[in-house]
């Protein structure tokens, strides 16, 4: 990795360790986390600014780190002027958007979530401007609408605030997805999803068939994120979000990103008719449409939503015009609207939070209380209107030089000027009304408290934004001008125009225009401003509700869902298992359909009538516990128990020692298990079984077929397999031959166990902590039936007994109970730990190993539980089943882990074999190590579930209604 | 032999589906208990039939693997009894909350 690639990717990466950082800052952490977020971004920024050199002249810097490059995907982070310019917007703006919010939110609010968040998206944002690679841009697209959603929802007590976020998230996520359609259109026709490849492959991309399906995917991908029109409706509603969010997402970064898409495609995708007539029209109605409604807007922060509607609109319909000059003024108006756009909101969150409204018509004469922030508010607000000094303006004037020129010829081209002209006047009529409407006037009489000037440090980012407004307007050339030319020359390369970026043209058209609209704005609403207090919504605009529309594909979606459930689905268990039997008998059944059903030569084994007899008793054993499960538990539990030996004695048979001693003992502990698990289910006998109904020997008939075909074609299938001669080049030939040359072990199953196929084991104990620990957490609140309360008959019967003797006190009979095999089973304990241990050391030789010694440890301790009584074990001793399960875990992956300290991959094993006094050679395996990890999770876990279990009986039973 | 196990495994199969198809949870862990026992046999004979030929093999010569039992599917069935274990576990843990919070064994837990 070279120096720029380094720098590169920790440009990516330091947001996102920040966000984890914080994520763990205790709650009231307000200052460190914003110490923490402040000090990411600056240090972001300082890294950008080291790079410009790199971007100045418009080429692209490269950092590259495989990933997939089988299927082409690879980290590509690609940094070149226009990257340049929206990572140090997103930096930049983030930097002050943390220092404003830490005046600006609550010390009640969790603070470092808020920062956590924000950081999250600043490195999602990050990621999709300095991504190479066209799906990784789609991914950092999706990520900055969930980080999006959940700063919208970050109130998330608000239900408006947790439904604006959901709708935020439906439509840019949504768009997301079409976005990320469209792009592997894109690199379907270029082949490749690397930038670079697909920005030199523009004609192949407009000649393409597919040119047509990928632009309109793309587009509506950059729309919805863009808040064009008609999706424009979730970014007013995102308002809901704290202010410092609509600040940095909702104004000037995040909506921006779809703008970035289409600034970064247009040289590919615009110079077509489809791209003019799509994007310039979109961007034209949202252009006058969100002016429109902001002039009629009661909310401040809702006025400078829709302005900022209407402020991406003005830069999608110059990108949808297709000439260079356009593409000039969208990226320049990025900027500039970034700036006045999050200062403004910044003004008006500390208006919200100095008055505790947001309403204009409530809001009067605050100059005379906040004449800073007054001044402050009237200076964006005039470069949002386009007054000339200032940046607003200047990329204003380009716009309104680009509508008179001729594009297409269209009606769009004829009517530009006017309809410019027109949004224009519109933009000074809202920015007239937000500044004259709050700051002038009486004083406000409404008000809960009297207002004051924000705290210094809050306001210094708005002062460092209005200034950077001023430099830009007034010497553009010196401030902006070498950033935007690096920026337009790395979108444009060689067809970047000349272009002028001085404040005084002369009296040309597009002065005039302007001059024309600051009158027009500045009549109306001396003429209609009063008028404007006491509209409800825009005029024209007021039945047209894109939210409701949305509400209602919404709902109608969900009601859509709901009725195919009820209809195709079930929620009972059994004809959903119905259906699945059905279909794997089917799956089972189509290949013998096809090529038909036949039995190899293989001369098989001689039947001994020993195990056909043994095979009788186990059938009937299987047959039986199915014929007795519903009436007779513990029967049916007794014959399974005998179809699993059955099962045991053929493994033992068949040359399968370790299945068969497996088999034998974790039979036994499942034994146990549902015996101590009967006395919670419900008595049940067949005269108490209520009547059945008509279906019921019809189901009943299904069922059995069900279980004859499945029966049937798994036996015959065992047979057709048994018939066969296995493959001559199995894997298992490997295995056997490099058993012990490899791995020093003899006994072949272990070491695949162990050895061969170690990480398998690992995952499978760590699958058997999880279920254990999911056991002993379900029965922590087991609530049993009420009538399974009481004590079991048994006890019953006893206790009244010694109650009836005289001379016994009631229990001694119970403690008198199985004596003698109580004793037996108390001293068998040391003689079980030590066959355990036995069995372990063996493992690797003989059959044996950490399976089935835990197995056995485990029933050593429940002997003991069931000889003496869970009180007087644990009296006795301490079984702490968790910590087994944790060191067992800890041991097998620190064995494995050990691998890597001398540079081999994880659980690559060592053996050697030892001369030890008394024991003779052992095999010291680090196999061992690990199958000892097996046998103490074993343990722990097998001891968990029973002792949580048989824990039940003794310990007061909570109550239905709640716990005590 | 091979007729005679390939017919257990049916028997057991068929038990255990029947099992697992019925109302009672009680009725359904036994039969999922029985449906592992056909299906670990089934898996097991994958590996074909071997009397006296378990896999431990000498220190001294190359092994030749068609004198042992298939070792590979004897690995497979032995994490899988282990795993059917814990399953049985969790299902009989899962049946009886359900049946301590609705008042009934039913697999839905409300009667039809």
């Amino acid at each position: 990795m070279t120096g720029v690639d380094g720098l590169l990717l920790s440009i990516l990466v330091l947001p996102f360790a920040g966000s984890i950082l914080a994520a763990f800052l205790p709650t009231a952490a307000r200052n460190a986390a914003a110490l923490l977020s402040g000090a990411v971004a600056l240090a972001g920024l300082i890294l950008v600014a080291l790079l410009y050199p790199a971007v100045a002249d418009g080429t692209a810097v490269r950092g590259e780190i495989a990933w997939m490059p089988s299927l082409g995907l690879s980290l590509v982070i690609r940094l070149d002027g226009l990257s340049w310019l929206f990572s140090t917007l997103v930096l930049g703006i983030g930097a002050l958007v943390v220092l404003y919010a830490r005046y600006y939110m609550s010390p009640e609010d969790p603070v470092p979530r808020f920062f956590s968040f924000l950081l999250a998206f600043t490195g999602s944002m990050l990621g999709l401007v300095l991504s190479g690679n066209l799906v990784q841009l789609a991914f950092f697209w999706e990520l900055t609408s969930l980080f999006s959603f959940l700063l919208i929802g970050y109130w998330h007590h608000n239900r408006a605030a947790r439904d604006s976020a959901r709708m935020a998230l439906l439509t840019t996520a949504g768009g997301g997805l079409c976005l990320f359609a469209g792009v592997l259109l894109l690199g379907n026709i270029v082949g490749s999803y690397d930038l670079d490849r697909v920005l030199a492959a523009g004609d192949l991309i407009r000649s393409s068939g597919l040119y047509g399906p990928a632009l309109a995917l793309i587009l509506i991908g950059a729309f919805t994120k863009s808040a064009q029109f008609p999706f424009h409706f979730w970014l007013p509603k995102a308002m809901a979000a704290p202010t410092p969010v609509s600040a940095y997402l909702h104004s000037a970064t995040m909506v921006k990103a779809g703008i970035f898409v289409l600034i970064r495609l247009w040289p590919v995708l615009s110079q077509t008719d489809e791209w003019y007539v799509l994007v310039s029209s979109a961007g034209l109605l949202t252009l006058l449409v969100g002016a429109w409604a902001a002039i009629f807007q009661q909310d401040l922060k809702g006025l400078l939503a829709y302005s900022t509607i209407s402020h991406l609109g003005l830069i999608t319909l110059l990108l949808g015009l297709g000439s260079p000059l356009a593409a000039v003024a969208a990226i320049f108006h990025v900027v500039n609207h970034a700036t006045f756009k999050a200062s403004l909101f910044m003004a008006a969150g500390i208006i919200d939070h100095e008055t505790g409204t947001r309403d204009l018509r409530r809001l009067s004469g605050l100059y005379r209380f906040m004449p800073i922030t007054a001044t402050l508010a009237m200076i964006a607000a005039a470069a949002m209107a386009g007054v000339p000094l200032l940046n607003g303006f200047l990329s204003k004037e380009m716009f309104l030089s680009e509508s008179l020129q001729r594009h297409s010829g269209t009606v769009i081209d004829q009517a530009l000027p006017v309809l410019a002209t027109l949004a224009s006047a519109f933009a000074v009529l809202y920015s007239v009304r937000f500044i004259h409407q709050t700051f002038f006037g009486p004083p406000p009489t409404e008000l809960a408290r009297t207002p004051g000037e924000a705290p210094r440090w809050m306001r210094v980012p708005i002062e460092i934004l209005v200034l950077a407004c001023l430099l830009v307007g007034i010497i553009p050339a010196m401030t902006i001008g070498p950033v935007l030319s690096s920026a337009v020359r790395s979108v444009l390369g060689d067809a970047t125009p000349s272009y002028s970026l001085a404040i005084w043209h002369g009296f040309t058209w597009p002065m005039l225009m302007s001059l024309a609209a600051l009158v027009l704005g500045t009549i109306a609403y001396l003429r209609f401003g009063k008028m404007l207090n006491r509209t409800e919504g825009a005029p024209l605009l007021r039945r047209f509700h894109t939210r409701r529309i949305f509400d209602g594909a919404l709902a109608f979606t969900a009601s859509a869902a709901r009725v195919l459930e009820r209809r195709l689905g079930t929620r009972r268990l059994q004809p959903q298992l119905r259906l699945l039997l059905f279909v794997a008998i089917a799956a089972g059944l189509l290949p013998v359909m096809r090529h038909g059903y036949s039995l190899g030569g293989m001369e098989g084994t001689v039947v001994d009538p020993g195990f056909a007899v043994i095979w009788a008793v186990g059938g009937a054993c299987a047959l039986g516990a199915a014929w007795r499960a519903k009436y007779h538990r513990l029967t049916a539990l007794v014959l399974m128990g005998g179809a699993g030996l059955v099962s045991c004695i053929s493994f033992v048979w068949l040359s399968a020692p370790d299945l068969a001693l497996t088999q034998l003992l974790v039979e036994t502990v499942t034994t146990v298990l549902l015996l101590l698990g009967l006395r919670w289910l419900p008595q049940r006998s067949a005269a108490l079984a209520p009547a059945k109904g008509a279906a019921f020997p019809f189901r009943r008939a299904v069922d059995a077929a069900i279980a004859v075909a499945a029966g049937l074609g798994l036996g015959l299938l065992a047979y057709a397999a048994l018939t066969r001669a296995p493959p001559a080049d199995a894997v298992s030939r490997f295995y056997m031959e490099r058993a012990y040359p490899d791995a020093g072990g003899t006994n072949v199953v272990n070491v695949i166990l162990v050895d061969f196929r170690s990480f398998d084991t690992l995952g499978e104990i760590t699958v058997l902590a999880i279920v254990a620990l999911t056991v002993f957490a379900l029965l922590r609140r087991f609530r049993p039936a009420p009538e399974s309360l009481g004590l079991p008959a048994q006890q019953r019967l006893q206790n009244a007994y010694d109650d009836a003797q005289s001379g016994r006190e009631v229990g001694d009979t119970l403690v008198d109970y199985l004596m003698i095999p109580r004793v037996l089973m108390e001293w068998l304990f040391p003689f079980i730990v030590a066959l355990a241990l036995y069995l372990w050391v063996r493992g690797h030789d003989m059959p044996g190993g950490g399976f089935i010694a835990g197995v056995t440890m485990a029933t050593a301790l429940i002997l003991q539980y069931m000889a003496a009584g869970t009180r007087s074990v644990e009296a006795r001793l301490r079984v702490q089943p968790v910590r087994w399960i944790g060191i067992g875990l800890l041991l097998a992956v620190l064995t494995g882990a050990a691998a890597l300290i001398v540079g081999r991959p994880f659980l690559t094993t060592y053996f050697s074999y030892l001369d030890l006094p008394l024991f003779g050679r052992v095999p010291a395996a680090s196999a061992l190590l690990f199958d000892l990890g097996v046998f103490v999770l074993v343990v722990g876990a097998t001891a968990l579930m029973l002792i949580a279990i048989a824990h039940q009986s003794i310990r007061k039973p909570l109550s239905r209604a709640g716990e005590s | 032999m091979e007729i005679v196990l390939a017919l257990g495994i049916g028997v057991l199969t068929a038990s255990g589906v029947w099992l697992v198809l019925r109302p009672r949870t009680f009725q359904v862990v036994l039969g999922l208990s029985l449906m592992s026992y056909a299906v670990n046999l089934f898996i097991y004979t994958m590996g074909r039939l071997r009397v006296d030929a378990p896999a431990i093999v000498g220190r001294d010569a190359a092994p030749d693997p068609a004198a042992y039992a298939d070792p590979l599917p004897q690995a497979l069935v032995l994490t899988a009894i282990v795993i059917s274990f814990a399953m049985t576990a969790l299902l009989l843990v899962v049946l009886l909350v359900s049946r301590g919070l609705t008042g009934n064994d039913h697999v839905d837990g409300d009667e039809p």
